[in-house]
């Protein structure tokens, strides 16, 4: 089993997202982590899935996206070539015993603290999956209190867009 | 032109071609009666019993015409009863474009009095649907789902209009009829490719499903298995894609298929899938399947190629434009050997044919083929009866045997039945069963009332049989819940409250006399046609075996 990287570019219109995590849901396909957005266009939205999968299961998502009629164009993103990030917001328990340590962890993922007061202390960080699952390890050692992350969203390195990328 | 919402429906279905709508009027749809009360002159509207007897009717008419078939109901319930009808139209790829009324758009979300989120509920049994918002967009997202219905993969749609967008007024200037997207062939490459690995196939075997017959590339697909020397078989879906006593026909193959095209397939050393999907029926246990064969699939929809079982050479696109560009560059190669052992195939197969004397169903369905014209729609239900006929009923003509294939859907047949009819012309017959028929006789209502020349040849055995089968042969004979003896219809007395004619037969010579006033009828005859309830449909695989579990008599 493989993770990977899709980005969909769709209409944007009401319930698209819905005709896409339906057909995931129906054909039991997983979603690992999806992010949804306007683009520079307004009449598109911009999807980022992450699944897993073999070979073929991929092949078949991608084939059945296809089908959908708003879906305008499909772009499988090669990590080796890929910029993604996702952005996580993380609440610990502040506490004298333990400030110390987790503002030092803070600071060596260069995470930034966005809320602090005495009971609490919010950290945001932004990078790619593994750098944020390592931070979320970390402070297990510690109090968390909630974590919220955005998923992720990835862009192709260089001038290359998803437009020009449509193939079956 | 200004026009009200309903009468820019009823208007661009007949700019379409649209010539017979299948419905049931409501109150979300009351405006849109009365544009179709309007335009009565221009556009037939058939009132059916149910919204599913709708559905099934305008599915009966695109599959028996080619043309996209169309279904009216109200909101709520009206539209939830489509759903079967829609569902079965989805599976079988059939064009069909249904239109339903909606509460106003002030009460959308409300859950007002019969509202139903009808395109949420009908998402993954559509290729798209419509909730039209605005009557500006009415017109155009009719156009829009027609073309969609036709395009590619053939399938239906759905368009939601609220009951306000029927009543505001919007500009309507007529438009051509839409086109399906422009079909492409294969790729160059991989109609090389394919052509390669047929040309080193030594037991080739063309095999097709519904998807041939939506292509229309019957000349081609023969033209292909007489020039590398293959024998033919097909999925349900394929039955009457190509004339059933055409020389190289072996028939329908799977998990009820006729012996030798099972086998054939199972023998084979590449099988060219041309528009057919390989499911669990065709397939039986996917591990064993046609181990030794390569594959060969060429399909209109990408998202087949290699779903269920891995081909060696996928090609997506048009079947009739590719099997063109294949024909030239496969070597004509005569396959004495393989061919020699096809016949011998047939040889196993016909001294096996059940040759007992009585209403067995090959002789009841042997009869009804003196009686069929070559261009008789014969519709079925679901169950041991579809099976029979799919494996003796002769057709001559493409688009002729209308069956529920991908969905099996019990009480498909009595409105598909009537849709064939009205989109043919022709007399059509219903071949069913009495669980079948139990489901949806209602539309014998909508049979009498249009006079539809219908011949309902009812297999009655008193029990739903296809479920007794596996119960006699996996569950040690617990009928549970297939006796259907103790309902004491008589079916006689209930098609002639219908206003319908109707005749018993007990014996062949009964069912003589009884086809004989049955393709005289101008209206619908119901032959109750009493079979015993412990035949079986064979041969069978049984669920999740092999060719090699094939069973070709009782007590094998």
């Amino acid at each position: 089993m493989k993770i990977f990287t899709i980005a969909i570019l769709v209409n944007n219109q009401f319930g698209v997202l819905n005709r896409i995590t339906s057909m995931f849901r129906r054909r039991q396909f997983n979603i690992h982590s999806l992010t949804v957005s306007e683009t520079e266009n307004v009449e598109f939205s911009r999807l980022t899935i992450q699944s897993e999968g073999e070979e073929v299961t991929k092949q078949q998502l991608i084939n059945q996206l296809y089908k959908l009629p708003d879906v305008v164009s499909i772009q499988e993103l090669d990590p080796q070539v890929t910029i993604s990030r996702e952005l996580m917001l993380i609440k610990m328990r502040n506490s004298a015993a333990t400030r110390g340590d987790v503002r030092g962890a803070i600071d060596a993922f260069e995470g930034k603290i966005v809320d602090y007061n005495r009971e609490s202390l919010t950290i945001q960080l932004v990078g790619d999956s593994r750098k944020i699952d390592n931070f979320v390890n970390l402070m297990k050692e510690y109090e968390i209190l909630e974590i919220c992350r955005t998923g992720v969203v990835s862009l192709e390195r260089g001038a290359s867009t998803i437009r020009r990328v449509t193939n079956l | 032109m200004q026009l009200s919402g309903s009468d820019i429906i009823v208007r661009t279905l007949i700019e379409q071609g649209v010539d017979v709508v299948f419905g049931y009027p409501g109150g979300q749809v009351i405006n849109l009666y009365d544009s179709l009360y309007k335009y009565q002159d221009e556009l037939k509207h058939v009132l059916t019993a149910h919204e599913q007897g709708a559905s099934h009717a305008a599915d009966g008419y695109a599959r028996a015409t080619g043309k996209v078939g169309v279904c009216i109901a109200t909101s709520g319930p009206g539209a939830t009863n489509l759903v079967t009808g829609i569902a079965t139209a989805y599976l079988d790829s059939v064009p069909l474009v249904a239109i339903t009324g909606n509460v106003p758009n002030s009460v959308i979300g409300t859950d007002g009095f019969q509202e139903i989120d009808i395109t949420g509920i009908t998402l993954p049994i559509t290729k798209h649907n419509y909730f039209v918002g605005a009557v500006e967009d009415l017109a155009d997202t009719i156009r829009e789902a027609f073309k969609l219905a036709m395009s590619g993969r053939p399938g239906p749609v759905l368009v939601d209009v609220p009951k306000d967008v029927q009543i505001a007024m919007y500009d309507y200037e007529p438009y051509a009829p839409v086109l399906p997207d422009e079909k492409q062939a294969a790729k160059a490459v991989r109609i090389a490719q394919a052509a390669q690995i047929i040309n080193e196939a030594k037991k080739p075997f063309v095999y097709f499903g519904g998807g041939m017959v939506a292509a229309e590339a019957q000349a081609e697909m023969l033209a292909l298995a007489e020039k590398i020397d293959a024998p033919i078989g097909c999925s349900m879906m394929g039955v009457s894609g190509v004339p059933t006593d055409h020389p190289r026909f072996l028939g329908m193959q799977g998990m009820h298929g006729h012996y030798a095209c099972s086998t054939a397939m199972h023998h084979a050393d590449c099988i060219i899938a041309l528009g057919a999907r390989f499911n669990d029926r065709v397939t039986g246990n996917r591990a064993k399947f046609a181990k030794n064969a390569k594959i060969v699939h060429i399909d209109i929809d990408g998202a087949e190629l290699s779903k269920t079982v891995s081909a060696a050479c996928g090609l997506r696109g048009d079947l009739k434009q590719t099997l063109q560009k294949l024909l030239p560059q496969v070597e004509g190669a005569p396959k004495p050997q393989w061919m020699a052992h096809i016949a011998e195939l047939r040889q196993v197969e016909e001294q096996g044919q059940d040759k007992r004397e009585g209403m067995t169903p090959f002789n009841v369905l042997s009869k009804l083929n003196e009686h069929l014209g070559e261009d008789t729609p014969v519709a079925t239900d679901v169950g041991q009866h579809q099976c029979w006929a799919a494996q003796y009923v002769k057709f001559a003509n493409t688009r002729r045997f209308i069956t529920s294939g991908g969905l099996g859907t019990m009480g498909f047949g009595m409105g598909a039945a009537i849709g064939a009819q009205m989109g043919t012309g022709q007399r059509t017959v219903l071949v069913t069963g009495d669980g079948s028929f139990g489901m949806n006789l209602n539309e014998l209502a909508t049979a009498v009332a249009n006079k539809v020349p219908l011949v309902i040849l009812l297999l009655n055995n008193g029990v739903l049989g296809m479920v007794r089968q596996w119960q006699t042969l996996f569950f040690q004979k617990h009928y549970s819940n297939t006796m259907l003896d103790a309902r004491q219809t008589d079916f006689v007395k209930l098609a002639q409250a219908f206003g319908a004619q109707a005749s018993r037969a007990l014996t062949l010579e009964e069912l003589e006399e009884a086809l004989t006033a049955a393709f005289a009828c101008d209206g619908p005859y119901l032959i109750d046609c009493a079979i015993d309830k412990d035949e079986f449909v064979l041969p069978m695989l049984p669920p999740g075996g092999s060719m090699d579990d094939i069973i070709v008599k009782v007590g094998d």
